[in-house]
């Protein structure tokens, strides 16, 4: 059974963090998202920094420069990973932007994430129409989930489509927004939430954008089946040296 | 071949719409209604009656005497520095704010980088009435100083982008972040032939009013409606795609499509796209972009604020891997040399961006029997500190 299916199975309340690779120092990734396991973490989504990410907002931005300028890159993400998973049994994912995967080799990536043990890919500006037309197949042989995105804006004929595309979990992004936005959950949001599972879509769903602590994280718990954490996470690893205590003190103030 | 894109926005491989969900809604409302809204009657008179009688078209063509004497051949210039606000990038803004008016959007978002399409979008809006909301990179905004004024004079508020390297590129990421947050009342007015379809099919139909008048003009002039080349500069490409959109299919006309070379591409500083770059996606489009090996899209240079883009259109770059166009780079001090040699042959100062164009005259055999068409795409008035500098 894929981790995502058999995580999915077992356990509720799922916090997904978002940590962007090689960041704030080269080499921190394996020591934080070592942490963040041993802390209750549910899943990982390893960030793959990108110079245009269109997607996100300042802090993420920000930290992607920063990785880059530490020297990051897919090779080493990969050996990153690799060594990840020699402890780490939960689903980590890969998040970035297609063009990084259309130079690395856009088969080859995918060969290459999947021998590393990852289980799945959040690729923003990959549209669902070249999803289906070039990558579906590979993905489904690899047995690698692909996770699509719904927003407030979304039809429900198109979130059916996607839902049925999908595997893993729905990305459900909270409002109108790029990532770190940050304020309360609001009542329109919370009929969105819902609208959504009146549709009894067949896959999981996690909330993000606009997750960054315990409140809205137990109010995301209420509509779906956990959450994403991103922005304040690496926030909250920028503001000191001991890498180890901000991500234990982090975790523990949303679980 | 097709040049002009199919329904997907796809011109061979290149265009499309790379862009996340959270736009989809946007370009999806855009790309259902924009042909419509432009082949309406009410739109086409709108439009019409506008460009004549508030940017001042028809723009001349121009027999250049002088400087045809000089390179021995007959050399016509498409006069677009005579637009209202100096360039032919209001020909789209005007467009694009119809569209945006008949979609019932209220607020307008746009980027610039040497200021031009901002200081065009501030002008729509006024005109409109409209909220209007410029993003421009930080360095640009100290860069671009007079036109960052007539903007705000306009009424516009100028917003510093400051992520990344904070020029076009990252003033672009700021107006589609901004599109994403506020998806519904918000018009994303994109400034030349880029961005997710259908922009760079929109914006091209739109500057294709250039060569829509060189056809009559050319055959009242010559006895022929095609020149036998014409040569536009290229930053984005939207004014060498309304210089030859109605030639694309004529294969007599040689396209010569001119990039700035910066202080040369084997110095690495240039923004000589289809020279050093490769394929991939920028703004939401397949196409030719310059990039690491790792997909990390790298900083472009030129002295051309203009030309300072580190892509292409998708049709450029359609036209350039199908050997359709001929591209050509012009380095600052070639367009430097351009710009005062067409000042004091014909007393038209030119704008930087347009000066490369110009430089590839030099580069290029004319015959004395051909007619060539440079299109003339702004004037000089923005780069005059660049100018008396040159002369000090
Ligand atoms: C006068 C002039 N020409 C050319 C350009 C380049 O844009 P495009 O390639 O879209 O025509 C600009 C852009 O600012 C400009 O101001």
């Amino acid at each position: 059974m894929k981790r995502t299916e058999e995580l999915f199975r077992t356990k509720k309340n799922i916090l997904n963090i978002y940590v962007t690779a090689g960041f704030p120092k080269l080499n921190d990734t394996v020591p934080i998202v070592q942490e963040l396991v041993k802390n209750g973490v549910s899943m990982i989504e390893i960030g793959m920094p990108f110079s245009d990410p269109l997607a996100d907002g300042p802090t993420i931005q920000h930290s992607s420069e920063v990785a880059i300028e530490n020297g990051i890159t897919l090779a080493l993400i990969f050996k990153q990973i690799e060594e990840i998973r020699k402890t780490v049994t939960i689903p980590i994912l890969m998040m970035g932007y297609y063009n990084q995967i259309l130079q690395y080799g856009d088969k080859a990536f995918f060969e290459k994430a999947k021998a590393v043990g990852v289980d799945g890919f959040i690729i923003p500006d990959l549209p669902l129409a070249i999803y289906q037309e070039k990558y579906k197949q590979i993905l489904q042989h690899l047995d690698l989930d692909f996770i699509f995105l719904i927003t407030p804006q979304t039809t429900d004929d198109r979130i059916r489509l996607i839902d049925n595309e999908s595997s893993g979990f729905l990305y459900i992004v909270s409002s109108f927004a790029i990532t770190g936005s940050k304020s309360d959950i609001q009542q329109n949001q919370l009929d969105y939430f819902e609208h959504i599972n009146k549709l009894n879509l067949k896959n999981p769903k996690l909330i993000g954008f606009g997750i960054s602590n315990k409140k809205t994280f137990d109010t995301a718990c209420k509509h779906a089946e956990g959450a994403i954490i991103g922005s304040a996470f690496i926030k909250a690893l920028s503001k000191n040296n001991d890498l180890e205590g901000s991500v234990k003190a982090f975790v523990q103030s949303v679980i | 071949m097709n040049y002009k894109g199919n329904e997907q926005g796809f011109y061979g491989e290149f265009g499309g719409a790379f862009i996340p969900e959270m736009l989809y809604h946007n370009t999806n409302e855009l790309k259902e209604n924009y042909l419509q809204i432009i082949n309406s009657k009410v739109f086409k008179k709108e439009f019409k009656d506008l460009l004549k009688e508030y940017v001042g078209r028809p723009t001349p063509l121009y027999y250049a005497k002088r400087l045809s004497k000089k390179y021995n051949t007959n050399i016509f210039l498409k006069r677009e520095d005579l637009n209202h606000t100096g360039a032919h990038k209001i020909n789209n803004t005007i467009g694009q704010i119809l569209v945006a008016k008949q979609m019932g959007k209220q607020r307008i978002i746009a980027e610039t980088g040497a200021g031009q399409h901002g200081v065009a979008t501030a002008t729509v809006c006024a005109l409109m009435g409209l909220e209007c909301i410029v993003y421009m990179g930080e360095v640009d905004i100290k860069r671009q100083a007079p036109n960052v004024a007539r903007m705000k004079m306009l009424g516009a508020e100028v917003r510093p982008a400051i992520s990344g390297s904070k020029t076009l590129k990252d003033a672009t990421n700021e107006a589609i972040r901004d599109w994403i947050a506020n998806p519904v009342d918000t018009y994303y007015l994109i400034g030349s032939v880029v961005g997710p379809h259908p922009y760079p099919d929109m914006v091209a139909r739109f500057q294709s009013i250039i060569s829509k008048e060189m056809l009559s003009q050319l055959q009242e002039k010559t006895g022929r409606d095609y020149p036998d080349k014409i040569i536009a500069c290229v930053g984005g490409g939207s004014n060498a795609a309304g210089a030859f959109y109605h030639y694309l299919d004529n294969t007599k006309v040689e396209l010569i499509a001119v990039e700035a070379d910066g202080l040369g591409v084997a110095t690495g500083k240039t923004a000589a796209t289809t020279q050093v770059g490769s394929e991939g996606i920028i703004h939401g489009s397949k196409t030719l972009l310059m990039q690491n090996s790792e997909g990390q899209i790298t900083e472009p240079y030129s002295i051309s604020a203009g030309l300072d883009y580190p892509g292409v259109g998708p049709l450029h770059a359609h036209l350039f891997k199908t050997g359709r166009g001929k591209f050509i780079g012009a380095t600052d001090k070639e367009a430097l040399d351009a710009a005062f040699e067409l000042t004091l042959l014909e007393g038209i100062i030119p704008a930087l961006e347009s000066a490369h164009a110009l430089a590839v005259l030099k580069k290029i055999t004319c015959k004395p029997d051909e007619n060539i068409v440079v299109n003339l795409s702004g004037r000089g008035d923005k780069d005059m500190e660049t100018y008396i500098n040159r002369m000090d």
